[in-house]
């Protein structure tokens, strides 16, 4: 199969950056999208022009270290898909297809279609985790937890952290993502008792860098694991909530 | 590498103090957003029982308009407990504070907005998948809805934009007012922007409420879907009436 | 080759196994609260291992430092780990124990592991359980709400713990999280995109490390008082392995030029259960977790060459050849057992698919008995990935399965205090070579990388703490730190410099297939040395034909990879010498000339129970065999048997 491509080239964070074309060609239909980019990178090479840099890893869709916008479409059109599965079958031959990064004022670009998503990571430093010193934790199976629980929170948890969904959001919001590290660790008993410090130091964190949400529920169809925007209502309920449980400042 | 700078899309210095923090917060603000919209989507819904009013004509012993009664009755609402008007003047307030604030809050969500996308576009075009097209004209459709309710308040509340406009007589107004084909259309265009507001404020107002029930969830829907479509539909159904003539 | 006679010094605690880890938490010096934050610890690596240690190291007060080339500590390949995580907690109630975990991993392991060790692995696997739910890992459970398990390939038992497909996701992100709290505590400072490009020596002690900047190319100096390596293994040394794209073997062997001594390299597993190749450009292999082993029955067709559909074959045409060959443990055998079974079965022109290169794992017979349902919430979200990368639905059409290179078992040589023989250095996780012998178990990574990191290198470490209290670290601006820097420098720029004609990848593609071909699933004399000649050659060319494009102060991925893939040639070649010099089979390391007759492997206690750990003697000179003999006290050497 042969492609036109359209990618964003970038020297540095602060280089002005625009769009050039290449061709790929005879890319077998079996070919990963990632992989079909390895073999425009393998030409560039020949011929002298620096190879396309982009972030990837596992391959397998669950490191979270891909993605780009595919024709518009974070991770490529596919449903539920992370750019590393996407498989140029998807395409048919002779497509035009532009690769660009994604683009969030609180994600600038690195290089080419490599971006900086750290504000990802100081939003889990401010409160994403139970505190729990290693060798204080009691029995695994003093706590029951419902299966249904469990299964929610697996649900949330199952996050990769690729930044879709702030690519997605016509407001570069990071409520998803946000939402979902909450409601995984604010469903189970666990969590309980910094459910309310938590959500707070997280969203103000989140605000530092991002958008707000106008629940046009972009971020749930461009999640590459589905994640619904159900976990945004909880997180919002949970902030408001919590306003108010932080008055008494009585722990509850 | 370093960290990233924080953008800064907005700096909560000194508004630490009580619900200072809350409100001035992304979600504090979409959480006023739905408080003042839920508020407005019942004045709506009221404002619309009492204009279906029109379609009563006229009393045939009195020779009054019911609607004009239900007018009158809105100034002496409280009887000869308050003053006049009073309770009136106190609705015309508390919406006229829930119009400010709705509209402040999307104003500074969209400030923000825009600086947390920074000048970075996608040179494809976006092919949306769940965003709808009320969700994504929020923005405009507001802006209609407000441009209308100027000149609405204008013709009929207040006369000015109105040459037949008389004090108290809202039958006549109403149907001298919407005569004019121009005005009718642009009343018509007006509530159609209006019910696409509704449309996805009448939804979101559950997300950003937090009201989430993976059960009932599809309700959700189904409910802005018919408010939009019961206000579009009571909406025009008077300029329609009034242009076809069937009421006057 | 030579031959050494110096032996090394496990330091293995004395007395019966059951006592030794807690007869040496006892007599390892502890470090006062108030000193800990006198100490300077350098971790290379956020995987498991890594992201564990670096939490529990700054909870305790230590002044951590961590280096991680990815962008988040959150994206290491611990993070694929997919299975499940072992612990001996017998909530099953089927007869598991700590000493069952502990002689099932000696056994699976082949008899080549550290007894004393694996005993430690299987009594702190229950903490493990105890602090990951802490945690927030959201572990399956039954309806009752409490854990659930499964069993695995290799035991009898269901002593599995698992987050769906996806455990260890879970496990990442719970160490993750306990290191997200202790950098916003300010007790570790973090660096991403920063990888480490060498280890720095004085007096023969590890007194820090080389770090390039991935974005600005620069490159830095950092000194502490131990280094830790939490760096993972080196299967991408075969190119085409499950392993991530960046996955690399350059910490753990820049350490070996130092001194630290390299065991057992060629001990690597090859996973039974990974979707084959499609096409020449593959890039990456990807596993199908071994549980879909509990519920899929792996055949091929009775005769050799059949072309028909998988559903046109009637049953009594297909070779249920794991369950034939190994009744007792039938499709969950061993990893090692179960990989070198397909190859035989593709040796005989039984392979399927369009490559012929695949048995079936079919899931049928499942599927009518528990219906589509229970399958779909066991296994829905690896059907779904198996979908999305072969365009195959594996609920009406068999998957297709063939082995890939997985796991190394081989890795730096440690003490039982997982300190390398560099003084002050030490490895840790899948980097480290400790544990697992010739063969891991399935569901036993994990436990190891978080065994390392939350409960024993907090303890062990203490032991050489203690003695450089209030001596400060060796300062950056020490000669030593320049020279390292200097090296370090030039090897970029001669990467650079050589303007041959043939990209990273193309080299690194030709290794791969010399790998495969002799180091892989079998090994021979023949092909080995065939394999030592070729990889000498590839790795002449490599220096002389390189082309590596762009600058040293950018972001430069080729050059990244540069460093990596010279460093697998390497590993490659010590590999293949080490594969030569074991005159054995045992575990993932399968001489064919070493097999019974019904193609088992044939161990040779006699001559080599002990653990090969390689030492570096300088460029162009062989390595110095040293030899850890294994005394097997409490779990009685013996033939694997399976059957």
């Amino acid at each position: 199969m042969d492609f036109s491509l359209k990618v964003w080239r970038q020297d540095s964070p602060d280089a002005p950056g625009g769009f050039k074309t290449y061709q790929a060609k005879n890319i077998s239909p079996e070919a990963s999208f990632l992989e079909m980019l390895d073999d425009v990178n393998e030409h560039l090479n020949t011929i002298g022009e620096e190879p396309i840099a982009f972030d990837d890893d596992c391959r397998e869709g669950i490191c979270g270290m891909c993605g780009v916008m595919v024709n518009g479409h974070p991770h490529g059109p596919q449903d539920g898909t992370a750019t590393c599965q996407l498989h140029m079958r998807k395409f048919s031959d002779g497509d035009s297809i532009t690769i660009e990064p994604w683009r969030a004022a609180g994600m600038p670009v690195v290089r080419d279609l490599i971006v900086d998503r750290s504000p990802l990571d100081r939003i889990i430093e401010a409160g994403g985790y139970i505190s729990v010193n290693t060798g204080a934790a009691p029995d695994a199976n003093v706590i029951a937890i419902p299966k249904e629980a469990a299964e929610a929170s697996m649900d949330a948890a199952s996050c990769i952290g690729c930044a879709a969904c702030i690519a997605a959001c016509p407001n570069s919001a990071a409520n998803l993502f946000t939402a979902a590290k909450i409601g995984h660790l604010s469903l189970l008993p666990q969590g309980q008792p910094e459910r309310w410090t938590r959500v707070i130091a997280m969203v103000e964190t989140m605000e530092e860098y991002f958008g707000s949400c106008t629940n046009h529920g972009e971020c749930e169809s461009a999640c590459p694991k589905n994640i619904s925007i159900d976990f945004i209502a909880m997180m919002n309920r949970d902030y408001v909530k919590a306003q108010f449980k932080n008055f008494a400042k009585i722990g509850q | 590498m370093t960290a990233t700078k924080r953008v800064r899309v907005h700096d909560r210095q000194g508004w630490r103090q009580w619900l200072g923090g809350f409100f001035s917060s992304s979600i504090g603000l979409k959480w006023l957003m739905a408080l003042t919209g839920i508020g407005l989507l019942l004045y709506v819904l009221a404002h619309l029982i009492g204009n279906l009013k029109i379609f009563a004509g006229v009393d045939p012993e009195t020779g009054a308009y019911p609607i004009d009664l239900y007018s009158e009755a809105l100034t002496t609402l409280g009887g000869h407990i308050v003053p006049e008007g009073s309770i009136l003047l106190l609705f015309r307030i508390g919406l006229t504070s829930m119009f400010i604030l709705h509209i402040w809050s999307a104003a500074v969500l969209t400030r923000r907005n825009r600086a947390a996308r920074g000048r970075g576009r996608y040179d494809a075009t976006r092919e949306y998948i769940t965003a709808t097209y009320a969700s994504r004209t929020m923005r405009f459709s507001g802006i209609i809805v407000l441009l209308f309710l100027i000149f609405h308040l204008a013709d009929l509340t207040l006369g000015n934009a109105n040459p037949d406009y008389v004090y108290g007589a809202v039958h006549d107004n109403i149907i001298a007012s919407l005569s004019r084909p121009v005005v009718a259309v642009f009343y018509m265009a007006a509530n159609v922007a209006l019910a696409l507001h509704i449309y996805h404020g009448a939804w979101s107002l559950f997300q950003s409420l937090g009201t989430v029930n993976v059960k009932y969830n599809v309700l959700r829907r189904y409910f802005a879907g018919a408010f939009a479509a019961v206000i579009l539909i009571g909406n025009l159904s008077i300029p329609l009436a009034v242009l076809a003539g069937w009421v006057s | 080759m030579t031959e050494n006679t110096f032996t090394l010094d496990a330091k293995i605690p004395q007395g019966p196994i059951q006592e030794h880890w807690n007869t040496h938490k006892f007599d390892t010096k502890l470090v006062n609260p108030a000193n800990k934050r006198k100490y300077k610890i350098i971790i290379i690596g956020t995987g498991l291992a890594g992201a564990s240690a670096a939490a529990t190291l700054g909870e305790l007060g230590y002044d951590v430092e961590v280096f991680t080339y990815h962008d988040s500590a959150r994206r290491a390949h611990s993070i694929a780990a997919q299975g499940g995580i072992n612990a001996a907690k017998n909530y099953a109630n089927d007869g598991d124990s700590i000493f069952r975990l502990f002689y099932d991993t000696v056994k699976g392991g082949d008899f080549r592991s550290r007894e004393s060790n694996v005993y430690r692995l299987a009594q702190v696997s229950n903490e493990i359980i105890d602090q990951s739910v802490a945690q927030g890992v959201p572990y399956a459970r039954e309806y009752g709400g409490l854990l659930d398990n499964r069993s695995f390939g290799g035991a009898q038992v269901s002593r599995t713990f698992y987050a769906r497909g996806q455990t260890g996701q879970q496990l990442l992100l719970g160490a993750y999280q306990a290191l997200a709290r202790q950098i916003e505590l300010g007790a570790v400072t973090f660096h991403t995109r920063a990888e480490m490009l060498d280890v720095v020596l004085k007096d023969g002690r590890a007194v820090g490390v080389v770090i390039r900047d991935l974005v600005t190319g620069e490159i830095t100096p950092h000194s502490a008082h131990v280094v830790m390596l939490a760096t993972g293994g080196y299967s991408n040394v075969y190119f085409l392995s499950t392993n991530a794209m960046a996955c690399n073997g350059t910490a753990a062997w820049r350490a070996h030029r130092k001194g630290a001594f390299f065991a057992n390299p060629s001990f690597t597993q090859i996973h039974p259960t990974c979707i084959p190749a499609s096409d020449e450009h593959q890039s990456k292999l990807t596993l199908m977790s071994e549980s879909l082993r509990n519920d899929g029955r792996i055949w091929v067709p009775l005769k050799a060459g059949d072309d028909r559909a998988p559903r046109d074959i009637p049953e009594d045409e297909r070779d249920y050849y794991l369950e034939r060959q190994y009744p007792a443990f039938g499709n969950l055998a061993p990893r090692d057992i179960a990989s070198r079974a397909a190859m035989r079965m593709i040796e005989d022109d039984k392979g399927i698919g369009p490559l012929k290169n695949g048995v079936y794992l079919d899931f049928e017979d499942a599927i009518d008995r528990l219906g589509k349902a229970k399958i779909e919430e066991r296994y829905g979200n690896l059907f779904e990935m198996y979908e999305r990368i072969t365009d195959e639905d594996p609920y009406t059409s068999p998957m297709r399965i063939f082995a890939a290179p997985h796991y190394t078992m081989g890795g730096l040589w440690v003490d039982y205090n997982l300190m390398t023989t560099v003084p002050g250095l030490y490895a840790l996780g899948e980097a480290n070579f400790s544990d697992h012998g010739a063969n891991r178990l399935g569901a036993s990574a994990l436990m190891q990388g978080v065994a390392d990191g939350y409960f024993i290198i907090p303890y062990t470490v203490g032991e050489y703490l203690a003695d450089w209290l209030n001596i400060d670290p060796v300062p950056t601006d020490d000669h030593v730190f320049a020279e390292a820097v200097d090296e370090v420098n030039q090897r970029t720029e001669r990467f650079l410099s050589i303007n041959g004609s043939r990209s990273v990848d193309d080299f690194h593609r030709e290794l791969g297939k010399i790998m495969i071909e002799h180091v892989g699933l079998a090994r021979d004399r023949e092909g080995l040395e065939r394999a030592i000649a070729e990889i000498r050659s590839v790795r002449e060319e490599f220096w002389k034909d390189l082309k590596v494009l762009g600058t040293s102060d950018s972001l430069n991925q080729s050059l990244e990879r540069a460093g990596r893939v010279a460093d697998f040639f390497e590993i490659a070649e010590l590999m293949a010498i080490d594969a030569l010099s074991r005159e054995e089979s045992c575990g993932g390391h399968f001489r064919l000339e070493h097999q019974t007759e019904d193609g088992e492997a044939r161990r040779d206690d006699e001559n080599y129970a002990y653990v090969a750990a390689w030492e570096w003697k300088g460029e162009n000179w062989p390595q110095t065999l040293h030899k850890e003999q294994l005394e097997f006290e409490y779990v009685a050497l013996s033939q694997r048997n399976y059957k």
